[in-house]
């Protein structure tokens, strides 16, 4: 889109066919409706040349037009002028919904895709406001910008709309500042990516017991109505404050991922960690609250505990599990941090995550060609982009590393019912205050 | 009918979308510079080459550029934005998924 508005360049954009609703909404909505698209049979990924010729060869597989002659046309036949699209357009959100039935709005918020399919809570003004009264803040204040992708238009709201879905997910009053603040994080946990990532969310602080967040027992899992209801309002937010989150249009994830229910959302047990807290660990005091949010979750790898003879070579196995191109967070339980330090002399987090770091290596033939290796990190590369333009220099057989260690995380939660531990496979995107949106 | 609920709107407040001037086309594509912009993503390096040879084979008086971004496809990238400006006539941008 750059190259043809900015620059004046005629273009013809191709993609796969997957993905024409999408390439349609976004061209629309930068105002560039006219864009010429062509489109190609998916998946490009993984084909041969011979299988590649042929889409070239062949038709477009959502018009029956050859491929090639709607390229050629695309480039140098004229616009009319119903191509273009409207000069300006404005899409308004009116602050209230038409009033209806309970029944008849339910199916309204369902048919808009504005909830996760569950039953919500419906937004009223009384509801609304109770919501409104555990912040200082203003209702009208705008709290940030969101959007599913990077190509999309981030959308801006208030402190008002996210009290609507912090009403809708069935949160209560007094966890509004954590889901205030996820959404200053304008971090959505609803990405539109093929791969189907789910956020994380990790609460540190006073504001875990001020709430009666869960840290120990279960915390990951349905049993705690705080982590519940703010992970499930994280989500909402995201969808329905950036733009959407629907199949096919707003968002791509070929399999989807039942993280997203709740986006992971839990406590960090603290009071059984060996180390510092994650908070105190980006810049934060250990009297101060913040919530810190990771995405990109997919891959999960577990074990129990650390066995005394192989327990490197166990760690090492899980690490080589994940793909390359997302970093480990190690969710430990504390028996198991301290099994690190027994095991390990790791005394201090820092000490553990350079250990994981040296041991998490492969080769650099296997490393260069996983495929989102190759997507993201070997055009880096090539263009001079350290780490990765050192690794490129190395043979085929030599051991490099798999994660930057600056990617490389350790949160501690579980109630030490067992030492069962596990490896998330995911980006840390930042720390934010909870108190500043008290 | 049951009793009426006034509910407040979830959504949040979208950007006015202004119209962008798009480029004039080209009269031909015949002596001119075409260049096909590798978005280095899922094999469309492979793909190009092959639009590539479908030139040469079908319109041999058409120039055509393989180039691929200079970094990923999420960042922006004037370098090779200008070359085109300055070099090309026209650019196939692909493959998006």
């Amino acid at each position: 889109m750059t190259i043809e508005a900015k620059y004046g360049v005629p273009t013809v954009a191709v993609h796969t066919d997957k993905f024409d609703r999408v390439v349609g909404s976004v061209a629309a909505t930068n105002g560039m409706a006219g864009l010429r698209q062509v489109f190609v049979p998916q998946p490009v990924m993984g084909k041969s040349p011979r299988e590649l010729r042929a889409y070239v060869d062949g038709m477009n597989p959502l018009t029956g037009r050859p491929v090639m002659q709607e390229v050629i046309e695309g480039l140098t036949q004229p616009f009319a002028d119903g191509d273009l699209g409207p000069v300006e357009f404005d899409r308004a959100t009116p602050r209230l919904v038409e009033p209806d039935t309970e029944e008849n709005l339910r199916r309204l918020f369902l048919e808009r895709n504005w909830t996760d399919t569950l039953p919500i809570v419906l937004p009223t003004e009384e509801r609304v406001t109770a919501m409104l009264a555990a912040t200082r803040r203003k209702p009208d204040e705008v709290v940030g910008r969101m959007r599913p992708t990077h190509f999309r238009e981030a959308w801006e709201y208030t402190v008002e709309k996210v009290a609507v879905n912090a009403v809708m997910a069935g949160a209560r009053p007094e966890y509004f500042p954590v889901i205030l603040a996820l959404a200053a994080t304008g971090v959505s946990a609803r990405g539109s990516t093929t791969s189907s990532m789910a956020a994380m969310v990790v609460v540190n602080g006073r504001i875990r017991h001020d709430i009666g967040m869960n840290a120990g027992t279960g915390a990951m899992a349905p049993y705690n109505h705080a982590n519940a209801t703010i992970g499930r309002a994280y989500g909402l937010l995201s969808q329905n404050l950036q733009g959407g989150s629907v199949p096919g249009l707003t968002y791509m994830g070929s399999q989807g991922n039942n993280y997203a229910y709740n986006s992971v959302t839990f406590a960090e047990n603290e009071e059984r960690s060996p180390w510092e807290p994650f908070h105190v660990q980006h810049g934060f005091r250990l009297t101060d609250s913040a919530v810190s949010v990771f995405t990109g979750c997919r891959a999960t790898a577990f074990t129990l505990g650390l066995r005394e003879k192989h327990w490197r070579e166990h760690v090492r196995n899980l690490l080589r599990g994940l793909d390359p191109h997302i970093p480990p967070t190690l969710l430990l339980d504390p028996i198991t941090a301290r099994q690190f330090i027994d095991r390990g002399g790791f005394t201090r987090k820092e000490a553990l995550i350079d250990w994981l770091y040296d041991t998490a290596r492969m080769p650099a033939g296997e490393y260069w060609d996983y495929q989102l290796v190759q997507n993201y990190i070997y055009p880096r590369a090539t263009f001079g982009e350290e780490p990765w333009a050192s690794k490129l220099k190395a043979a085929p057989d030599e051991l490099i590393s798999m994660f930057r260690r600056e990617d490389i995380h350790v949160v501690i939660v579980g109630g030490e019912t067992n030492g069962y531990w596990r490896i998330m496979g995911c980006t840390y995107q930042k720390t934010v205050s909870v108190d500043e949106w008290r | 009918m049951g009793n009426l609920i006034t509910v407040l709107d979830p959504v949040g407040f979208a950007p006015k979308v202004t119209r962008k001037t798009l480029a004039p086309r080209l009269p031909t594509l015949e002596d001119q510079t075409v260049y096909l912009v590798d978005c280095r993503f899922d094999d469309s390096d492979v793909f190009f080459k092959q639009m590539q040879a479908w030139f040469a084979e079908h319109l041999p008086g058409v120039r055509t550029v393989l180039k691929p971004i200079s970094s990923v496809y999420l960042n922006d990238d004037p370098a090779t934005w200008e070359e085109i400006k300055a070099r090309g006539h026209a650019a196939i941008v692909g493959v998006g998924h």
